[in-house]
C-alpha cells in the first residue's frame, strides 16, 4: 500500500459509483488490548461482502482521511485512512495505520466477492 | 518420547509464540508433530514492521510464514483447517469438538498441547480450547491423552498456580527464535527488541538467552 493520494481515491470512487459492490469495512484496536492495558478493552466489528451500492463517494480530509459512501437508504463511513491501493484484482483497498504499523481501520471495496 | 504429539491452535504464530520451545523440544527428541491450525490470522492487526501486507494479501502471506516456521520447528504434518479468524467462537462447539475429536481418533497422539480454557485472553484461543478439552473429556479414562496447555491472561497465576511442566530447551532456543522471526509480519517489532538485547551487552545477551531457553506449561487436569 502506498499513502493515500487523495485526488486518486477520489477518481476511483467515482468510477465505482452506482455499481453493484462488494463491502469489506473493518475497525480494531487488537484483541489483546485490555491485556498490558487495564484502562482498554478490545474494540472492533467487521462486514465481510456486505453488497453495497452508492450514488455519492467522497473522500476528505488532509490525511488521515475519511470517506463517506452515500446509499439510496444509508452510509458507509470510516476515518483514519492513511494508505491506499488499487490491487491487481482491481479492488479499491484504503486502510488506516497506527505508528507501529498495525492495522486500524480498512475500508475495501470490489466487484466481486472478497475470499472468504 | 511421544508416540504421537498433535498441537491445536487457531492462529499461525500461536504455535511459536506460545509454544515454539515446547514443540521443537518434542521434535528435537523424535517425537512426530502434527500441527492443526484452524485459522490464517486473516484479521491480523499486524502488517509487519514496517507494514508490507495488507487485509487481502495478509492471509496469503501468513500461510507462507506458517510453512516456514513448522519447517523451523520440527512440524512434519500441517493441517489448515480452513475456518476465519476471529470467527470461531460462532462456530456449533459440537462442530469443533467433532474435528478435534476426529484428528484424535485418527492419530491417537499420546500428548496434545492448546491453551488453557479460561486463560487464553482470545475468543478464538479460547472457544479451541475448550472444544479440545471437550474431546479429551468425552474419550474413556486409559485412552485420554495428557494435554499440556499454555496460559497467559493476567489471573491465570493466581488461579492456575504454577506450571507443572518445565521444559529445559536450551539446545532449541535458536529454532524458536528463527520461527519468531519466520513470523514476521507478526513479530517485526518483537524480533527488532530482541535483536538489540542479543547486540547488547553479555550480561543483556545472557537475560535474552536464558529467557528463550526455558519454556513451561501447565498439564490439564479434569
Amino acid at each position: 500500500m502506498k499513502p493515500i493520494r487523495a485526488v486518486e481515491v477520489q477518481r476511483i470512487l467515482d468510477q465505482l459509483k452506482k455499481v453493484d459492490l462488494y463491502l469489506h469495512l473493518e475497525t480494531t484496536n487488537g484483541a489483546y488490548a485490555g491485556l498490558h492495558n487495564d484502562a482498554a478493552t478490545p474494540v472492533g466489528a467487521y462486514i465481510r461482502n456486505g453488497s453495497i451500492r452508492y450514488q455519492r463517494g467522497t473522500i476528505k480530509g488532509e490525511g488521515p482521511y475519511r470517506v463517506g459512501l452515500k446509499m439510496d437508504s444509508g452510509w458507509v463511513y470510516a476515518e483514519g485512512l492513511t494508505d491506499f491501493e488499487l490491487d491487481e484484482s482491481g479492488r479499491l483497498l484504503l486502510a488506516g495505520h497506527d505508528s507501529e504499523g498495525r492495522i486500524t481501520v480498512a475500508l475495501e471495496l470490489s466487484t466481486t466477492p472478497f475470499p472468504m | 518420547m511421544e508416540r504421537q504429539v498433535l498441537v491445536i491452535f487457531p492462529h499461525p504464530d500461536d504455535e511459536t509464540l506460545a509454544v515454539g520451545g515446547a514443540i521443537a523440544y518434542h521434535a528435537h527428541a523424535g517425537s512426530p508433530v502434527t500441527y492443526a491450525c484452524f485459522t490464517l490470522g486473516q484479521m491480523g492487526r499486524n502488517m509487519g514492521k514496517p507494514f508490507f501486507a495488507n487485509r487481502e494479501t495478509l492471509p496469503l502471506i501468513r500461510e507462507k510464514e506458517l510453512k516456514d516456521a513448522c519447517s523451523i520447528l520440527g512440524i512434519s504434518d500441517l493441517r489448515m483447517m480452513g475456518f476465519r479468524d476471529k470467527t470461531l467462537e460462532f462456530e456449533d462447539p459440537e462442530l469443533l469438538v467433532g474435528i478435534i475429536s476426529d484428528l484424535i481418533k485418527e492419530l491417537k497422539p499420546s500428548l496434545i498441547i492448546t491453551y488453557y480454557p479460561g486463560y487464553s485472553v482470545h475468543p478464538d484461543h479460547e472457544a479451541l480450547a475448550f472444544a479440545t478439552v471437550e474431546a479429551v473429556r468425552r474419550l474413556p479414562g486409559a485412552e485420554r491423552p495428557r494435554i499440556h496447555c499454555q496460559a497467559f491472561s493476567k489471573n491465570h497465576g493466581k488461579a492456575l498456580g504454577e506450571r507443572d511442566v518445565i521444559l529445559d530447551i536450551s539446545e532449541v532456543w535458536e529454532t524458536k527464535y528463527r520461527a519468531i522471526k519466520a513470523h514476521k509480519t507478526q513479530t517485526a517489532a518483537r524480533v527488532e527488541q530482541i535483536e538489540r538485547s542479543l547486540a547488547g551487552n553479555a550480561e543483556e545477551r545472557k537475560r535474552t538467552i536464558q529467557s528463550l531457553s526455558q519454556e513451561a506449561l501447565y498439564t490439564y487436569r479434569f
